[in-house]
């Protein structure tokens, strides 16, 4: 069984000059639930744009067992389930159904089969009677799902979400962190969310600068005080 | 995260950069207006205006191998003037049998398609020059200071600012979908799917796109109203010019009348 993300001394500077990862040394093992954290800046978006190889950097990186490389770039492409902040990035096409067949098209699946993924995908995120809906005219909160379902159609074997619950009202949110409960996937989460990082998370990573300062136990880690508040960030407060 | 646009303007402290705006535009257009103005089969005038947007080039700093290098950019542009060479009556040069069609070059037809490739490339040598020594909120002013409709010049400005917006959104979008371009682990599909479906999510994203572009425009203009905008743009007054720039504009513009003087009196 290989690990879900493996990186080795990643290193990655833009092309305006600015450093954005330094170092970066990060092992998921399967099934593992794991939150990213860290200031706004801190490089956390850059690190998962690596885990697919849309940006690449020095140093090694395997995702679900294959090396980032050009030759790989399509079979990760279809075992990391990248799904981006801002779904209107997310949703490219005029209808919610093209958006999530899109995975499973590009694929090369057979009707049936992109038909039964898709169908499969909406009901997972609870949008079951969305298909033929337009993306434009929904609500942030289905966009986000929506979005979600447009990765689970490829049956990822990881999935990478930047930010799920940014912007969203409370309902929103809750339903939310409710199906990546349920999911049974390994899961890399930026955010910037405390309360849902404890509730969900067993483990952490804190990001700030381009390097990874902390990584361990959720409980520890959003315990310490002096840690978060070094990093710009704060102790989640359950009342 | 950001779309490296290539900003033509190119930082320095040469003559040219330090020139003011507004004398740069209008000497770039009454320049690009002689080019114009010279009819065609002028050669020893065009010499002259090359070289002396070549001497600007280099007395800017800019590089003179930037520049052509930028200019090669419009020469597709100059294919549209390929058909002058069949279609203007002349002294024939040779013919071109195509199927049952045959072409006949003429020498006027030849003279006019050199003319007119010298004369667009010698313009779009300035104008790249323009922009690469001025910044554009200074190339707005000036548009706007020699009366070039307000409307318009806040036209320009604003595609300047949200150009960049729309690049990046582009980005972002072209990223979303690369990600989900993956390849099944079953060996006997193929990755990729028909041109037609590509075609289509391709004209998706483009609709996609518009749409926004559509709804930013009217939130942009909320948000400038909001603050007062009745559709009048009030600008800050512009300092005066200086000695050296009133001789810079006189003296390009005596010279390039002395040239058309030159080309029609001859």
């Amino acid at each position: 069984m290989h690990h879900s993300i493996e990186i080795e001394n990643l290193s990655f500077k833009y092309p305006d000059g600015h450093q954005a990862l330094r170092d970066v040394c990060l092992h998921i093992e399967p099934c593992e639930k794991v939150a990213l954290v860290g200031p706004n800046g801190a490089g956390k978006s850059t690190l998962i744009l690596h885990l697919n190889g849309i940006l690449t950097g020095e140093g090694d990186i395997r995702s679900a067992g294959l090396e980032v490389k050009k030759e790989n770039l399509e079979r990760i492409r279809a075992r990391i389930g990248l799904v981006f902040q801002s779904p209107e990035d997310q949703l490219f096409s005029p209808t919610v159904l093209d958006d999530v067949a899109f995975g499973p098209m590009y694929q090369g699946l057979p009707e049936d089969e992109v038909q039964a993924r898709v169908f499969e995908a909406l009901e997972v995120v609870g949008m079951g009677e969305y298909g033929a809906r337009v993306s434009h005219h929904l609500s942030l909160g289905e966009k986000k799902r929506i979005a979600i379902a447009t990765v689970l159609s490829m049956t990822p074997e990881v999935l990478v979400l930047d930010e799920p619950t940014s912007g969203l009202d409370p309902r929103a949110r809750r339903a939310l962190i409710n199906l990546l409960r349920e999911l049974d996937l390994t899961m890399l989460v930026s955010s910037h969310d405390m309360l849902m990082v404890r509730e969900l998370f067993p483990r952490v990573v804190i990001m700030d600068e381009g390097q990874i300062v902390a990584d361990g136990q959720t409980r520890e880690l959003l315990d310490d005080a002096a840690l978060l508040e070094a990093h710009g960030l704060e102790m989640p407060d359950l009342q | 995260m950001h779309v490296h646009y290539q900003d033509p303007y190119r930082p320095g402290r040469s003559l040219i950069h330090a020139l003011d705006a507004r004398v740069k535009l209008l000497v770039t257009i009454a320049f690009i207006l002689t080019v114009a103005l010279i009819p065609p089969g002028f050669w020893p005038v065009y010499i002259l205006l090359l070289s002396l947007i070549i001497s600007v080039e280099i007395l800017s700093e800019i590089g003179v191998v930037y520049v052509l290098r930028r200019s090669i950019l419009v020469l597709p542009f100059m294919l549209a003037a390929l058909p002058i060479i069949f279609t203007l009556q002349g002294a024939p040069l040779f013919t071109l049998s195509l199927g049952g069609w045959t072409l006949t070059a003429t020498q006027t037809g030849m003279e006019r398609f050199i003319s007119i490739v010298l004369k667009s490339w010698t313009s779009v040598q300035a104008a790249i020059v323009l922009t690469s020594t001025t910044p554009f909120p200074d190339l707005l002013l000036a548009m706007r200071s020699v009366k070039i409709p307000r409307m318009l010049v806040t036209i320009f400005g604003m595609m300047w600012r949200y150009l960049f917006v729309l690049g990046d959104e582009t980005l972002r979008m072209m990223r979303a979908r690369a990600s989900r371009s993956g390849q099944s682990d079953t060996p006997s599909l193929k990755a990729g799917g028909s041109i037609i479906w590509r075609a289509h999510v391709t004209g998706g994203m483009a609709g996609s796109l518009f749409i926004r572009a559509f709804e930013r425009s009217d939130r942009i203009y909320m948000a400038m109203v909001a603050r007062g905008y009745d559709g009048d743009v009030r600008t800050l007054a512009q300092p005066k010019t200086s000695l050296l720039n009133w001789l810079v504009l006189v003296f390009s513009l005596l010279l390039f009348t002395a040239l058309l003087a030159l080309a029609y009196l001859l």
